[in-house]
């Protein structure tokens, strides 16, 4: 048996050690939903640096900065800063005002079916499609990593999926956030490690380090070139590069404080005061990873060389491959390790986000009209539900292939969200005025104008040379319609707009009597949900 | 209330300032941002760079101010408290 194949199955066991433990804990909603709310600060850092740093940011960066230089750590920059939109403004009242998902802010002082079945149905598509994107990287890396113990992209892809299922069909909140609290230390220690090991190639000294980035040397077309990492321009390059890279920090800087996955985290603690000094924990770590990932990408580029990686796996692999030239094979098995556990701990995250909105914001208050039919009916539908999304995003996955061109998928995630579901947000927490027609109209406007752009951008409408085939050629052979990537730069503005014109148009006043009412409890925490008393 | 707005709304203005002057100058100014400082190291490097010190030192100002938020309000809330109760008892 292969070493990455023996540290894969000792996470799996440490992993589903506890996902047993915390099914014994897990009876009632609040248990199941929010772990109780008992999660210490730390914890919860921890947990949301392990729910937030996927396999894009861990191998995805690494690679882009390996192959494109300074641009890449300038989706690192963003990554770190959107980590001030949610603290500043979402966090807090977002604790005191809710109880399970974001849907219940907005159903505080708006009408609850319209409202929970729109926040409901965005907050499905962000999270199905980011699933879909990390399972498609799952299964290819997987495969790529463990390559030599026959495991396929199939067989990748279902266990996977599986695992998912199971943390949080069995575990719920509490053994999610544990697996993302394991996935965060492992990746922290793995990554300075990685780093240390950088530097020592170096001999500890940064002008050598930075001296070998000036000129990195590979081969394109045939040709040798070198070019200077740190200079900005390889990847974004005019005339619409520059609009792209501001386009994708609207996307960061507003997406992240509106991705689901993040936002149910706030839930999990026991008041206001706990989710603010969370973040904190959160953004030192989050921070301190995306500033190494200068050594693991410029690392990649001098040490290993892009040309050497093109021919062993793409860019994704970039990383392990450091880790392999740095210190040899057992270290490359503990960092494919990491990386597996990262997107293990990501994809229970966007499970358990899409499966308590499907039970608690549409089943029960849409459908059944904000009443359970039977105690513990909430908790069983959420169960069935992660299934059911779980299984439908392996089936998407498994279809698409190996190949597929996914990575538009995350774009669209954080365009959705920064679109759709952080105006309408932002607007009911402080915007008297705000009512039912605003949010429903911010959300589809914002949920639709993401997805229509994007569908007509260079991701998706391109003409493909005809040595592209398969999964990997673009969707609509023709020349794009929109010449962006990121759509934030238009979208979001559409999802503000939206909301204010549905505003405008229509009259509710229980809207704004209760705002006032909402005003001092997501300020104050006063009547908010409390924590359950310890066992 | 009003004294979490007087920190939040300056704060949020000014991060989003000075965040959004990193890809314009990247974008639109590529060669002044190319201007050498520390051996290789780049302005563009360093301005990258101090995002990061940027956002930790609004989140540690922030936690500060916060916490003493916590205090005023807790105060409200017991002294609203404690008028419904002794209304009550009338």
């Amino acid at each position: 048996m292969s070493v990455p194949l023996l540290m894969f199955l000792v996470f799996i066991a440490i992993t589903l050690g506890i996902t047993y433990w915390a099914s014994k804990r897990s009876s009632g909603s609040s248990a199941y939903f929010a772990a109780g709310r008992q999660i210490r600060s730390w914890q919860n850092g921890v947990a949301v640096a392990g729910d937030y740093m996927s396999a894009a940011s861990f191998l995805g960066i690494a690679g882009i900065i390996a192959f494109q230089g300074y641009d890449g750590f300038m989706f690192s920059v963003g990554w770190l800063v959107a980590y001030l939109t949610v603290l500043l403004v979402i966090a807090e009242p977002l604790r005191n005002a809710g109880k399970y998902t974001m849907a219940d802010v907005l159903a505080y002082r708006l009408k609850p079916r319209p409202v929970r079945a729109m926040a409901s149905l965005s907050t499905l598509t962000v999270s199905t499609f980011y699933m879909i994107a990390q399972m498609v990287g799952a299964g290819a890396l997987v495969a790529l990593l463990l390559k030599g113990s026959g495991i396929s992209y199939h067989t990748a892809v279902i266990g996977v999926g599986v695992l998912m299922i199971v943390y949080v069909v069995f575990g719920g909140m509490l053994a999610t956030t544990w697996v993302q609290i394991i996935k965060a230390i492992l990746l922290m220690a793995g990554t300075l490690l990685l780093s240390i090991l950088v530097m020592s190639h170096f001999h500890f000294s940064f002008a050598a380090f930075f001296d070998a980035i000036g000129h990195v040397t590979y081969h394109e077309k045939g040709q040798e070139v070198v070019k200077d990492f740190l200079q900005p321009g390889l990847r974004y390059k005019p005339p619409y590069g520059p609009l792209e890279l501001i386009s994708l920090g609207l996307a960061l800087i507003f997406g992240t404080a509106g991705l689901p996955h993040i936002l149910v985290r706030f839930y999990t603690v026991p008041d206001a005061r706990t989710a603010r000094h969370s973040v904190v924990w959160a953004m030192a770590l989050i921070g301190s990873f995306y500033i190494m990932t200068t050594f693991l990408g410029f690392g990649a580029a001098t040490i290993v060389g892009r040309d050497f990686i093109a021919t062993h796996g793409g860019t994704n692999m970039s990383a392990p491959l450091l880790a392999q030239a740095l210190a040899g094979d057992i270290f490359f098995a503990f960092i494919c390790a990491i990386a597996f556990a990262t997107i293990l701990a990501v994809v229970a995250g966007l499970t358990i986000s899409a499966s308590t909105s499907f039970a608690h914001d549409f089943w029960t208050n849409v459908i059944h009209r904000g009443e359970e039919r039977k105690p513990g009916e909430e908790v069983r539908v959420a169960r069935i539900s992660a299934f059911v999304v779980g299984a439908i995003a392996m089936a998407i996955a498994i279809m698409l292939g190996p190949t597929a061109n996914v990575a538009f998928l995350v774009a669209l995630a954080f365009a959705v969200a920064a679109s759709a579901n952080l105006p309408v947000i932002v607007l009911s927490i402080f915007w008297r005025r705000f009512n039912t027609a605003g949010a429903v109209a911010g959300l589809g406007v914002g949920l639709i104008a993401s997805i229509g752009l994007i569908l007509v951008s260079p991701s998706l409408m391109a003409i493909d040379p005809p040595t592209v085939t398969g999964a990997a050629r673009h969707l609509i052979q023709a020349k794009a319609w929109f010449p962006l990537e990121n759509p934030g730069i238009l979208s979001i503005p559409l999802g503000f707009l939206g909301a204010i014109l549905g505003t405008m148009l229509s009259h509710e006043p229980t809207s704004t009597h209760k705002f006032n009412e909402l005003l001092v409890r997501s300020n104050t925490g006063l009547g908010a949900e409390k924590a359950l008393a310890k066992h | 209330m009003a004294t979490k707005k007087i920190f939040i709304i300056p704060a949020f203005i000014f991060f989003l300032v000075y965040y959004f002057m990193l890809p314009v100058l990247v974008g639109y100014a590529p060669h002044f941002m190319s201007i050498k400082v520390w051996g290789n190291v780049n302005l563009a490097y360093l301005f990258a760079l101090s995002q990061f010190f940027m956002a930790w030192t609004i989140a540690g100002l922030y936690v500060r101010a916060g916490d003493d938020f916590d205090e005023i309000s807790k105060d409200i809330i017991e002294k609203a408290l404690e008028h419904e109760n002794s209304q009550g008892a009338k």
